[in-house]
């Protein structure tokens, strides 16, 4: 997938990009610098999935409020198409958006809960004239229902009488329903049952199969990004760490944050061999006051003195495709060995 | 632990055939029914199900915390070392939970009192079980919170919940739970709202404490992975009836239930090649509504006529005796396929 990427350009073209939140409190109601998105750069493909996992406080869902521009950016560059987004005036921003949509974890908040579904399809086309003509939305609206698995007859009904499954079918439909080229998923799956979870998941390559649109997939769950995913960017604090093809990331990480993110998943393989799990201690630290040098070295069992002083840069290394973010990017301690 | 060590051992808590009941607006809700299943010391049971499928009810009801009056127990017994729970005086049954029947929960923030400092909080089952003064429970308070691996536990003993991290709060409330030293601790989702990698810190502590304690454990989850990594016996839940039971390993390799095979090829794995998930069709049943038969049927691939009409019920499976149980009409061809 990456061979062909090299010179085809970029759907999304991220460079540098950050978002600091100012935070006033303590006492004297000091202001404080939260730095969310701390310089991100990577590009999104033409029908491909990038994955983006991190837990929780790494930035990764204030990074697609950033892309939606539904938080304006502190810095840095998204181009759509090589044109630069975060400089659009409304009406331009208005044409982005049928072209980058997002569903969110929840779609309970999500879905206007006095619109039926009917409504709630046909809403953005009262605001985009052009992409269905009158005449044939109806049609349109049947179509878009069956391709997310939806009974035709739902459509007068109500997100309430909808099952949390079958509510994120909805909020998939309305993203379609403007044919976009981008789809950001916030953690599409994570507030559902395992058993229904698959059926979203087989819901959302289908779909690209079909309309070849590109995900960006943010989530948590390791397993179902490396599922779904081309390629996968690590996050912690605010910044990519690793970033390079699934396989590769899964099979082969070399930035040690990785490691211990796939090391702390539990296998449900009863017979999996734990012994030479890595376990992390501590928490993530404070966005406010990230650790200087590398941030992960006070959680890091490779650290060593460069660790505090100089800060690794997100770069290539002989054995990988991807690009790493580590002094000792691949080196083998013995706890792998 | 071996199985053989567990067969001559008595089970510390035992639950018989319990059912409990909600009454609500829109009628009568059976959250848990004819539920039963037992722990010895060393053991680790877990109760493996979705959201609605009773399993925090039936923890709930083993502690005598349902909401009550809308909630009751309307079958069953519940004994812990023979001694049978329902038909105790609170004043009694408020010794054993705490003593000897510890519970966690998923969010240590709601279950943690804001306006009390932890080692209060902590110190108070010393100070109400055991008479202690408060300086001599503050002080067992810090042991229980090193014991924890809560860092600088002399300093944060006066801190606030809120003051903690989210997995710090986890240990905040497992101190509190091991303080008595409880030969039964009930886990209800204890890791579902951290990240990944603190989820395996806290796994990693109740695993210690529980062969430290020789406690035994009877961990809620929803997540396949966990499970497999701590458990020892694997009980499915399905709308509020145990669907299958057996060791983790017989559950797992060659699971007798088409509901438990179905949540087995449903999930994404980091262990095997990417391929096609499985899913369940379906969404998991409101608990409003009653299903006639077995109340996997609606879902169920496996599903013939008989499914819809009869209620199969739990029975042994080959001769692995009463602990390898399947409800299916169909268990055996299932076991077969797999």
């Amino acid at each position: 997938m990456s061979e062909t990427h090299a010179d085809a350009e970029p759907l999304l073209a991220v460079n540098g990009l950050t978002k600091h939140f100012t935070q006033r409190g303590g006492l004297f109601g000091e202001q404080k610098l939260v730095r969310a998105v701390d310089g991100l750069s990577f590009d999104l493909h033409e029908g491909e999935t990038l994955g983006l996992v991190g837990e929780s406080g790494c930035g990764k869902s204030t990074l697609a409020r950033t892309l939606m521009c539904l938080t304006p950016a502190t810095g840095g560059s998204v181009r759509y198409r090589g044109a630069e987004i975060l400089t659009f005036d409304s009406r331009q921003m208005r044409n982005l958006r049928r072209d980058i949509q997002v569903v969110f974890q929840d779609p309970y908040s999500s879905l206007s809960p006095r619109m039926s579904v009917r409504q709630i399809i046909f809403e953005p086309w009262e605001v985009h004239p052009g992409i269905v003509p009158k005449q044939d939305r109806e049609r349109r609206l049947k179509e878009l229902l069956e391709q997310v698995g939806l009974p035709a007859e739902s459509s007068g009904r109500y997100p309430h009488e909808f099952s949390g499954g079958q509510r994120q079918r909805i909020g998939i439909a309305r993203a379609l329903a403007m044919n976009p080229r981008v789809i950001i998923c916030d953690e599409p799956v994570s507030a559902l049952d395992v058993s229904v979870q698959a059926q979203v998941i087989n819901l959302l390559e289908d779909i690209q199969k079909t309309t070849g649109v590109a995900y960006l997939f943010i989530a948590h769950d390791l397993s179902v990004v490396r599922h779904l995913s081309d390629r996968v960017a690590v996050m912690y604090l605010g910044k990519i760490v690793e970033i390079g093809p699934a396989e590769e990331i899964f099979s082969n990480p070399t930035h040690p944050y990785t490691t211990a993110l796939l090391s702390a998943v539990q296998s449900p393989d009863p017979d999996a061999d734990r012994s030479g799990r890595v376990i992390l201690y501590g928490d993530v630290p404070s966005p406010v006051n990230p650790p200087s040098g590398c941030r992960f070295r006070t959680r890091c069992w490779m650290a060593q003195s460069i660790c505090a002083t100089q800060e690794p840069v997100l770069g290539p290394h002989p054995d990988t495709a991807g690009l790493s973010a580590c002094h000792f990017a691949g080196v083998k301690d013995d706890r792998n060995a | 632990m071996s199985d053989q060590l567990f067969k001559t051992v008595a089970p510390l808590l035992e639950v018989d055939n319990l059912s409990v009941e909600f009454q609500t607006m829109e009628g009568v809700v059976r959250a848990v029914t004819g539920l039963s299943y037992a722990v010895k010391a060393g053991e680790t049971i877990a109760i493996l199900g979705e959201s609605g499928s009773g399993k925090s009810v039936s923890a709930e009801a083993v502690l005598g915390i349902i909401d009550a009056p809308a909630g009751r127990i309307t079958s069953g017994t519940i004994r812990f070392n023979g001694q049978e729970l329902l038909r105790m005086s609170p004043k009694e049954r408020s010794r054993i939970n705490g003593e000897h029947v510890a519970m966690i929960f998923q969010d240590a923030l709601a279950a943690l009192n804001p306006s009390q400092t932890v080692g209060d909080q902590i110190g108070e089952m010393f100070r109400l079980h055991r008479g202690m003064g408060r300086r001599e429970a503050f002080m067992r308070a810090i042991e229980l919170m090193d014991k924890v691996r809560i860092p600088a536990a002399a300093q944060r003993v006066h801190a606030y919940p809120h003051e903690f991290s989210g997995g710090m709060r986890q240990r905040v409330m497992i101190a509190s739970a091991i303080a008595l030293d409880p030969e039964v601790l009930i886990a209800d989702e204890p890791t579902t709202a951290l990240d990944v990698t603190v989820q395996a810190q806290i796994m990693e502590l109740l695993g210690e404490l529980q062969s430290e304690g020789n406690m035994g454990l009877v961990l809620i989850s929803h997540d396949l992975g966990v499970v497999a990594d701590v458990a020892d016996r694997v009980l499915v839940m399905y709308a509020g009836r145990a669907v299958e039971q057996g060791t983790l390993r017989e559950v797992y390799r060659t699971p007798a239930h088409p509901y438990t095979a179905g949540l087995i090829n449903s999930i994404p794995r980091l262990d095997r090649p990417s391929h096609r998930l499985q899913p369940i069709e379906g969404t998991p049943p409101s608990p409003h509504t009653t299903i006639a038969g077995c109340p996997f049927h609606p879902r169920c691939p496996w599903r013939i006529k008989i499914c819809t009409e009869a209620l199969p019920a739990m029975e042994q499976i080959g001769a692995h005796g009463p602990d390898r149980a399947s409800a299916c009409h169909r268990k055996n061809e299932v076991l077969l396929h797999v």
